[in-house]
């Protein structure tokens, strides 16, 4: 698993990335009432807004990490956002891209990396 | 800018650490927006049993008459228009400082004490209407601010029986009723109000017993810690306006919906009629009706529509949300703003802009739900 500085774990799955956010980054949102997911076949780009995740207090975005085109989005957040709370580094995936080149993740933050950094 | 002003600490500040609050900056104090439970199960916890919250940002102001209850009641009266001469000993009302305009500087609280009124203000606006108050008032109150005393709200259909093991006189109150109470040789100064919707009181008491009597209240089961994070979403499905976004010196009381704050003496043909700022708008606007109002908002989809969101009919640009999120108890988005009056009627589909598309969202009728009061 790799993590980005704005709080997102990075999973490699056969060619794909799978894009989620971490336990402390559902913990700082909050309860999450309502998540908005990308079209599938979109291309991104690093950077992009992809996600939109409103809690209670207010309204997030979800940068794409990597440039790439959108493979799969998780449709069960739509129906049950709470998920995101619930189990982030599981069942609440945002969405699989697909990248040219996974040696991309390697300048991406180990978990060691991530915990120092949110220490 | 704003970050050289230090941030002030709240009495209760040890407190709210120790109970897993986080802390933000709001109007130059270091309030607790959420405990460790959550937005979520802070409301839900209120609707159920009670919620305890740290309001002691907000302004409390005594003023003491110097030339009889009588006189500052009017004298009140022209920068309120509401029944302060009616409002009986032991008795509070919600009003709101008007201006020359017809706009709303703030709204408040007037208790009537017997020997003084107490006037509680928002926070953002305290220093405002303090010399508001000093200028106009000075003839016949001293304006004192109370600078050592907490103030805390707990809401929520279990207050009485929570309340009343620690001052068991409360029970008999009933809404808006203000009593003092003594409390290990303390007064405390209750109300029975809040700004949830339900059922509840307000205490104020001095800082040095604060955190033994929350502590008090917080070792019942009935009662959970609750921070401006549920207050405001207590608040907006409770239909409340808050003050700098629902109210503002723009939007008149009329507008806001807020007519039932200016009592009949106050109206036109009334003992008392006008008198107050911005009179002749406010109470043209009562007779003749508005050109805009607010309105509950319920959007139809799952996105919540927050404050700023620009709302369409037909096209066209008819108005905006002021405040808007997610109502816990409703279960779904819920928002309040202001549309022309013929677009106000419950049920006006209009479309919201969310991330530049276009979404339904219906008007309905305010609270989103019914209110607990023990009138």
């Amino acid at each position: 698993m790799k993590y980005t500085e704005d709080h997102e774990w990075l999973r490699v799955e056969g060619d794909l990335v799978v894009v989620g956010i971490t336990e402390h980054a559902a913990t700082q949102l909050g309860d999450v009432v309502f998540v908005e997911l990308p079209e599938v076949e979109a291309m991104v780009a690093r950077g992009d807004e992809v996600v939109v995740i409103e809690s209670v207090k207010a309204a997030s975005d979800i940068l794409a990490p990597v440039d790439g085109e959108i493979i799969e989005v998780n449709d069960a957040l739509a129906d049950n956002p709470r998920l995101v709370n619930d189990d982030p580094l599981g069942a609440a995936w945002f969405f699989k891209i697909r990248v040219d080149d996974l040696s991309v993740l390697d300048d991406f933050m180990d978990e060691d990396e991530y915990e120092e950094m949110i220490a | 800018m704003t970050e050289d002003i230090p941030l002030r600490r709240l009495a209760l500040n040890d407190l709210h650490l120790a109970l897993g609050a986080r802390l933000v900056p709001f109007a130059g104090y270091e309030m607790p927006v959420q405990y460790m439970a959550g937005v979520m199960q802070e409301h839900l916890h209120t609707r159920a049993a009670a919620g305890l919250f740290d309001v002691s940002h907000m302004g409390q102001v005594i003023l003491w008459p110097k030339a009889g209850m009588d006189r500052l009641a009017l004298a009140l009266e022209a920068l309120v228009p509401a029944d302060v001469a009616g409002l009986k000993p032991g008795r509070q009302r919600y009003g709101l400082f008007t201006d020359t305009r017809g706009g709303t500087l703030d709204d408040l609280m007037v208790a009537n004490c017997q020997t003084h009124f107490l006037v509680v203000v928002n926070a953002a606006c305290k220093a405002a209407d303090l010399a508001h108050m000093r200028a106009h008032l000075s003839p016949v109150a001293e304006v004192t601010e109370v600078t050592d005393r907490a103030l805390l709200a707990l809401q929520g259909p279990l207050s009485e029986a929570a309340l009343a093991r620690l001052l068991p006189d409360v029970a008999r109150m009933r809404f808006m009723d203000v009593t003092t109470q003594v409390w290990q040789g303390q007064e405390i100064w209750v109300s029975r109000s809040g700004y949830s919707g339900e059922d509840g009181f307000e205490l104020s008491l001095p800082e040095t017993h604060a955190q033994a009597f929350a502590g008090a209240l917080l070792a019942m089961p009935e009662v959970a810690p609750a921070g401006l994070g549920a207050r405001d979403s207590l608040r907006l499905e409770a239909g409340l306006c808050l003050y700098g976004h629902d109210i503002d010196t723009i939007t008149s009381p009329a507008e806001a919906g807020l007519g039932w704050a200016i009592q009949p003496v106050r109206r036109a043909g009334g003992a008392r009629a006008g008198g107050f700022p911005g009179a002749d708008r406010i109470l043209r606007e009562l007779a003749d009706g508005p050109s805009r109002l607010r309105v509950g908002l319920r959007p139809e989809g799952r996105a919540p529509m927050r404050e700023g969101t620009a709302l369409f009919h037909g096209g066209a640009r008819v108005g905006t949300v002021t405040s808007g999120g997610f109502g816990p108890s409703v279960g779904a988005p819920i928002a309040m703003g202001y549309v022309p009056r013929a677009l106000a009627g419950p049920g006006t589909l209009l479309q919201g802009e969310v991330r530049s598309r276009h979404m339904p969202v219906a008007v309905s009728a305010l609270p989103f739900r019914p209110t607990g009061y023990k009138r």
